[in-house]
């Protein structure tokens, strides 16, 4: 029999008002077990608290029981308080009087009523309590980034910093990600290479970085602080450690048809090729589609032209198995496909483009040597209609309900800096609205429209059509409430941006959440906006929603910083209120498994003696660092065999018993 | 009159004597004709196996056991047995490597309590002939039309592919896929009358039905879903034990945990019903949860895919609510 | 179920489960909020809707409870991400199951209640607390033996 203190707390009138402590402290003051039962004014003081570590000492209780507020308020203080007097801080239970009863109840024999039943509950439930240790678990100093981008490199640039081991793993042949395509960045117009390039050898140069790139994670096991993840290196066909990235072989290389990724498919490279110049690593990849040696056996030039015989045409795959402490995804985002969309005429017209073939076209390193040249006949445009909100902010379901976020701002860019390099240009920007709100924003869009003399149309564009060579866009002036006709030279789209389609498959394997959208989600929105409900798990970048370049830095420093502080802990504590399975109940029928949603529940083989019999049976068991304590897999188990500590099928009926009396 | 046809007895016979099994989990009579029982033969005794139109029992249950000792043992699973198989398979209850399906026809089990109802006593012998069925009696030889006879699990009919087998008996007869028999109609019938009753008449009609329950647990011990080592209701420590009703809230209990512990699992193979000695239509409770689950989540058969998701441990975003209940079909 | 003594008025004893998460915090900011509901309203403390099992709500009727509510999580906000999906299909076949044996519809009920939701959670017990009154008391499942 537990030896139980109430202690019934006033909350000044809060509870007093309407609640009469004194009877509710008398009338429970025979329960079974209860050996004191009070009341107090304020029990968070800490002279209330000092009244219950007195008692417990006294009165040597093994639980107590608070009448208070609501136990999302104190229950951690009470909790605290009992484990300062020797108690484990899981002999506590708060009856809420307060906020469910109190404040709501009016008349004073009803509420006074009503706090007695829930002490009774709580009394009740405490009889069946059992002391709770929180469980330990190691971890380890290193962590996995995955996504090369920005947001990629800065929190492994950051987490690196503060010493601890970080991988990148990158898809594509080279690190740098969206941001190493764009031209200028806004507000400040800085070259995005010129900003970008340093962090990339930074990151590729630090002694705490590896970088796997051409590379993706296959499969993660694990949980926080001690994940495995199987990590694929596919085959680039060039030995990395023989390649010395002198470039002869992609010179050489006489096949021209595959795309230019980098360039967003505007001209075409070779099937041996490094994305860009300052690609980092700095070692070509062999384009297995486009190889003729691969496809027909006939050619290996580069593997004859290769001075340090790096080219491998037998190379394979290559497994990796790590173990991390911390996974971070930065996984980034892309454009929609814009077929639903054609009344812009992008699939039909060579010179309907998207603001990111734009980045390309302005860039020195572009196709065109960052000379303005439309795609269709290489001329100089002089009329150019920017389209805004391309597939954001809609609901139709052609596009997406989001707003994607960095479009105004670099429209507004784009079109400073045509009417800069070429005055005699006509810029026209259809726009919904021109959401501005960063730091310095709606001051360079005003440039735009006040130095530069860009023309700001509101209103949408409703059809644009190929007319003897050039584009006739129309749309609406909602201003001066008239259609319009331009014909244009060059019409570029603001097209909306999504989650990377690998984030999905990357989801599963973390068990961590999307939304509707396919954006990670944050383990709070507010206030965890880095965290993903996947403990251990953290976001960065457009991975968890649409961003522009300091904010993508910022949070991914944000993220780093939660690393850091969870690969400086040398142990995990546990939330010890966690599911744990009766081994001589267990049917092994894996339901409890298939419904956890952290995959905390393993089946083995295990020799159990049920009274006596001894056999080896399959059999559930719990990973106590991972299960978060939801209790879905309790009520699966036909047997009863799966229960949850703290929450147990008994402590909730003797509270249903408690209430119903 | 041969009780057990020559191919399963020599499809057997072989499989003992070539090592393949050291067992064989069949039926053998019992003291009356029509009271056969399960029982395991090897090489000595399976002169003593039999199975004809009397030999109804689901024995995959008895696999879980099996299975786990030394050896292999031949399952005779007729069409409907393979559902609960493959599900206690899916369930990880049964070491497969243990066991050599060998899947035998069945064309309906004959009820003997309505064979006496149609006046059919002192039955020594019985055959099937197309439709009919042909008792051979001490009164003299007695017929009458099969369906009048068969069991109540026999009426719905899943169809006669096996779903699981290492062997077939008669491999000629196997379907190519499982149809259920028309002739029956739509399992759900009865249910949905029971739908379109009042709430106090259903009340009544499940008082009435589950108010005879002696709770004798044969409906739980034959069941294949209800293979819990330690059932909830004889655990001192689920808060929840009872080894007898003793009121009204007790029966309606038991019997309501016991359908909601296997809805999604239950592959409908009537088997508590036909065990019930108090008659009691238990397979309407398990049934309608199978007839919410086809409406309400998409059709599902318990048994029939191995790799298939259960309906209760997985879900999609859209699932209606359950307000549905209140707002569907039926009188207020 | 409680009778008063002064006037012999029906008052629905009502059992609440509340995940943790979301429609406990509802309740609390309820009463943070001051928004009433009849006090024969107990609420009990779940991680989450899927931690209630089915024989809670039974026990609950047997006991004397007159109608059982479980609020959770709006479907795609659960704390543990697919706690209530779960509990959502188990209580809508037990609910159906329940209509089936013939106990009166509206004595059971789920409600998804957000932590911001505190009037959603007063406007839902307030409007329970009256559907339970007007079906009366529960005599289909309860257990006369528990019964004083």
């Amino acid at each position: 029999m537990q030896k139980i203190g109430v202690f019934v707390c006033w909350c000044g009138s809060n509870i007093a008002g309407t609640v009469d402590v004194e009877r509710v402290a008398q009338a429970v003051a025979n329960e079974p077990g209860v050996v004191i039962s009070t009341d107090y004014q304020y029990m968070c003081s800490e002279a209330g608290q000092l009244k219950i570590r007195q008692a417990i000492k006294e009165y040597g209780l093994t639980g107590i029981v608070v009448c208070s507020c609501s136990p999302r308020m104190h229950e951690a203080t009470f909790r605290k308080t009992a484990q300062a007097a020797g108690l484990n801080p899981y002999m506590v239970e708060i009856a809420n009087i307060r906020e469910q009863c109190s404040w709501i109840h009016k008349d004073k024999d009803e509420g006074t009523e009503k706090a007695i039943i829930l002490a009774k509950a709580a009394i009740a439930k405490l009889h069946l309590n059992t002391p709770l240790k929180a469980g330990e678990s190691a971890v380890t100093k290193r962590a996995l980034v995955i996504g090369g981008g920005i947001a990629g490199i800065q929190t492994a640039l950051d987490i690196a910093d503060a010493g601890y081991e970080v991988d990148i793993v990158e898809k594509s042949p080279t690190i740098g990600g969206k941001m190493a395509q764009l031209d200028k960045t806004f507000p400040t117009l800085d070259c995005a290479a010129c900003i970008l390039t340093p962090k990339m050898v930074d990151a590729s140069a630090h002694e705490k970085i590896n970088l796997f790139t051409y590379s993706e994670v296959e499969g993660v096991s694990g949980f926080v602080g001690n994940f495995k993840v199987k990590i694929r290196k596919k085959a680039r066909h060039v030995k990395a450690d023989l390649c010395t990235g002198c470039g002869v072989c992609t010179e050489k290389c006489p096949s021209r048809k595959a795309p230019n990724e980098f360039n967003q498919g505007l001209n075409k490279r070779g099937a041996i090729y490094i994305p860009f110049a300052q690609a980092i690593p700095n070692v070509p990849v062999i384009d297995t589609e486009y190889c003729v040696k691969m496809k027909t056996g006939k050619c290996g030039l580069c593997a004859t032209v290769c001075p340090s015989k790096a080219i491998d045409f037998e190379q394979q795959d290559e497994i990796v198995e790590r173990e991390y402490g911390a996974i971070v995804a930065a996984t980034g985002y892309k454009l929609i496909n814009l077929d639903n969309f054609e009344e812009f005429g992008y699939a039909q017209n060579k010179d309907v483009i998207t603001s990111l073939e734009l980045e390309r076209l302005m860039n020195a390193a572009g196709p065109t040597k960052g000379t303005l040249l439309r795609p269709s006949d290489n001329e100089h445009p002089h009329e150019i209609v920017f389209i805004q909100c391309v597939g954001s902010r809609d609901v139709s379901g052609c596009g997406k309900p989001y707003c994607s976020k960095i479009c105004c701002m670099y429209t507004a860019k784009h079109a400073m800096m045509i009417r800069d390099k070429y005055p005699d240009t006509k810029v026209h920007v259809f726009y919904i609205d021109v959401r501005t709100p960063g730091k310095n924003f709606d001051e360079f869009y005003r440039r735009a429209v006040e130095e530069y003399g860009v023309d700001y149309i509101k209103g949408m564009v409703g059809k644009v059509v190929e007319k003897d060579g050039k584009l006739l866009v129309q749309g609406s002036d909602l201003i001066a409430n008239e259609q319009i006709k331009i014909e244009a030279d060059l019409v570029v789209l603001a097209t909306a941006i999504e989650p990377d389609p690998s984030v999905k498959n990357l989801a599963t394997m973390l068990t961590a959440s999307i939304d509707t959208n396919n954006f990670l989600t944050e383990a709070h929105a507010k206030l965890r906006p880095v965290e993903s409900p996947t403990a251990g798990v953290f976001l960065s970048g457009v991975c968890q929603g649409p961003k522009d370049v300091p904010e993508t830095v910022a949070q991914a420093s944000a993220a780093a910083a939660k690393v850091i502080g969870l690969l400086a802990k040398d142990k995990l504590t546990c939330n010890p209120c966690v599911a744990n399975s009766n081994e001589l109940l267990c049917n092994g029928c894996s339901q409890c498994a298939n419904v956890c949603p952290y995959g905390a529940i393993e089946y083995i083989n295990k020799e159990v003696n049920d009274h006596g019999k001894r056999e080896v049976r399959r059999i559930a068991l719990v990973n106590e660092a991972v299960c978060q304590g939801c209790g879905a897999c309790t009520v699966t188990c036909p047997s009863g065999a799966m229960d949850l500590k703290g929450f147990t099928t008994r402590q909730i009926m003797a509270e249903v018993d408690a209430i119903c009396k | 009159m041969q009780r057990i046809s020559e191919e399963i007895l020599s499809k057997c016979r072989a499989l003992l004597e070539d090592g393949t099994a050291d067992r064989v989990m069949g039926w053998e009579n019992g003291e009356f004709y029509y009271d056969v029982t399960p029982a395991v033969f090897t090489k000595d005794n399976l002169d003593n196996m039999i199975y004809d139109d009397f030999c109804a029992s689901n024995q995959s249950k008895y696999f879980i056991l099996e299975s786990k000792k030394e050896g292999k043992i031949v399952a005779l699973l007729k069409p409907c047995d393979t559902y609960s198989f493959n599900q206690l398979l899916k369930e990880n209850r049964i070491n497969r490597d243990n066991v050599y399906v060998l899947g035998i026809p069945c064309d309906g089990k004959i009820d003997v309590q309505k064979a006496a109802l149609l006046g059919i006593k002192g039955i020594t012998g019985v055959k099937s002939v197309g439709d009919e069925v042909v008792f051979e009696t001490i009164y003299g030889e007695k017929s009458c039309a099969k369906k009048d006879v068969l069991f109540e699990k026999c009426m719905s009919c899943k169809g006669k592919k096996h779903m699981i087998y290492d062997a077939l008996s008669n491999e000629e007869q196997e379907p190519e896929t499982a149809i259920a028999n028309e002739d029956f109609g739509n399992r759900f019938a009865y249910i949905e009358n029971l739908e379109h009753m009042t709430p106090d008449e259903r009340f009544d009609f499940w008082r009435g039905e589950l108010s005879r329950c002696i709770r004798c647990n044969a409906c739980r011990n034959v069941c294949p879903a209800c293979s819990c080592l330690t059932c909830v209701f004889d655990n001192p420590k689920s808060g929840v034990d009872s080894k007898a009703n003793t009121d009204d809230f007790e029966e309606n209990l038991f019997h309501i945990i016991r359908a909601f512990h296997v809805a999604g699992r239950c592959t409908d193979c009537g088997e508590c019903t036909r065990v019930c000695p108090q008659n009691i239509p238990l397979h309407l409770l398990n049934r309608k949860f199978i007839k919410d689950i086809n409406e309400l989540y998409g059709e599902y058969q318990a048994g029939a895919d191995i790799e298939l998701g259960m309906p209760l441990t997985s879900y999609t975003k859209q699932d209606a609510e359950p307000s549905i209940v209140y707002e569907r079909g039926g009188n207020k | 179920m409680q009778i008063n003594e002064n006037n012999k008025e029906f008052k629905p004893l009502i059992v609440a489960f509340c995940c943790n998460w979301c429609s406990y915090a509802g309740a609390d900011l309820a009463g943070s909020s001051r928004l009433s509901y009849p006090a024969n309203v107990k609420v009990i403390r779940v991680p989450c809707s899927c931690r209630v099992n089915p024989m809670f709500i039974l026990r609950a009727f047997q006991r004397g409870a007159d109608g059982v509510i479980i609020a959770g999580c709006h479907p795609g906000d659960c704390h543990y991400t697919s706690g209530n999906y779960f509990a959502r299909r188990r209580m809508t076949l037990l609910f159906s199951m329940l209509d089936y044996m013939g106990i009166e519809k509206g004595r059971t009920r789920v409600e998804w209640i957000s932590a911001a939701e505190g009037a959603k959670f007063s406007a839902t017990m307030n409007e329970f607390v009256e559907t339970i009154h007007n079906l009366g008391p529960n005599k289909k499942l309860e257990d006369l033996r528990c019964k004083e």
